[in-house]
């Protein structure tokens, strides 16, 4: 398969839908995730499936779901930003569990905390009902040079 | 504890975290070895896994919620018994990425249980141990 994820971004960012993107990177399917804009942020979504559930108990999203989520949501963030000329790669990704997901969608948001030009930090929220009730929290650092 | 399990006994314990944990059997995953408070899993290559069509590499993401499986286990191993638990908090630093129909391999360690808190060290690696695709540290909630 040969996807070229550049020529994908420079699209992205023409049309300013960032959904081609999660459309040509198969994990993303995979969770079920897409992109909405709100007020100049991206907001991901990730569509509750049977897949996704990490205890069949209770039901609630497994973790590494929501850590992905997460993830994926600073990526996309880093991306959309004109001064990124590379695919954002994570160095370090640090979670906080809060609440446990519940089986239903989960919206994240994302804030560029700092865009240096190795480096790029990123603050993430992942909510479901309530976007005061975080359920899951990250600090991403992302290396943004090819 | 050095107590290592048989294979009947890691069928049994793969049968298990599959049913009870459908985004394990939607990952493949699988417990290859598991000992004390040391476990390997493995997360097979799959094209729906990847991260990087370019490349092939496997998104962080299915690396990240096999290294909280793995954390899992491993408190589970060192406990000598299946528990509720819950992951307080994930750490994970990423050194490399694998390649196109690269298998990961995850060996968590929980290396202190006390009374409500587990903590845990891992590396994920391809081939060799020493030559790590991602590190993870991480707590977790014993509830009961």
């Amino acid at each position: 398969m040969t996807v070229d994820l550049i020529a994908l971004l420079a699209r992205a960012r023409e049309t300013g839908d960032a959904s081609v993107l999660l459309d040509a990177i198969p994990y993303a399917r995979f969770l079920g995730l897409s992109i909405r804009n709100e007020g100049g942020s991206p907001i991901a979504s990730m569509q509750f499936a049977e897949h996704l559930v990490g205890d069949a108990t209770i039901p609630a999203l497994h973790g590494g779901t929501l850590a992905a989520l997460l993830e994926s949501t600073a990526i996309l963030a880093v991306m959309i930003d004109p001064k990124t000329n590379a695919m954002p790669r994570t160095i370090t990704i640090t979670i906080d569990y809060l609440r446990s997901g519940r089986a239903q969608r989960t919206d994240c948001r994302a804030r560029v905390v700092r865009q240096g030009r190795r480096v790029a930090v990123v603050a993430t929220e992942a909510y479901q009902d309530d976007v005061d009730k975080s359920v899951v929290t990250a600090i991403v650092h992302l290396f943004v040079v090819e | 504890m050095t107590s290592e399990y048989t294979p009947e006994m890691l069928a049994r314990m793969n049968a298990m975290i599959r049913d009870l944990v459908p985004q394990n059997a939607a990952l493949g995953l699988e417990i290859v070895r598991l000992t004390g408070g040391d476990v390997w899993i493995r997360l097979p290559w799959a094209e729906q896994l990847v991260g990087n069509p370019e490349t092939g590499a496997l998104h962080g993401g299915a690396i990240s919620t096999a290294m909280d499986a793995a954390g899992g286990l491993s408190v589970m191993a060192k406990l000598g018994r299946p528990g509720s638990i819950a992951t307080l908090d994930l750490r994970i630093d990423y050194m490399r990425a694998g390649g196109r129909g690269e298998d990961i391999v995850i060996h968590a360690t929980c290396y202190k249980a006390t009374k409500h808190v587990c903590f845990v060290r891992g590396f994920a690696y391809t081939t060799d141990e020493n030559d790590p695709v991602a590190a993870l540290a991480a707590t977790f909630a014993r509830k009961s």
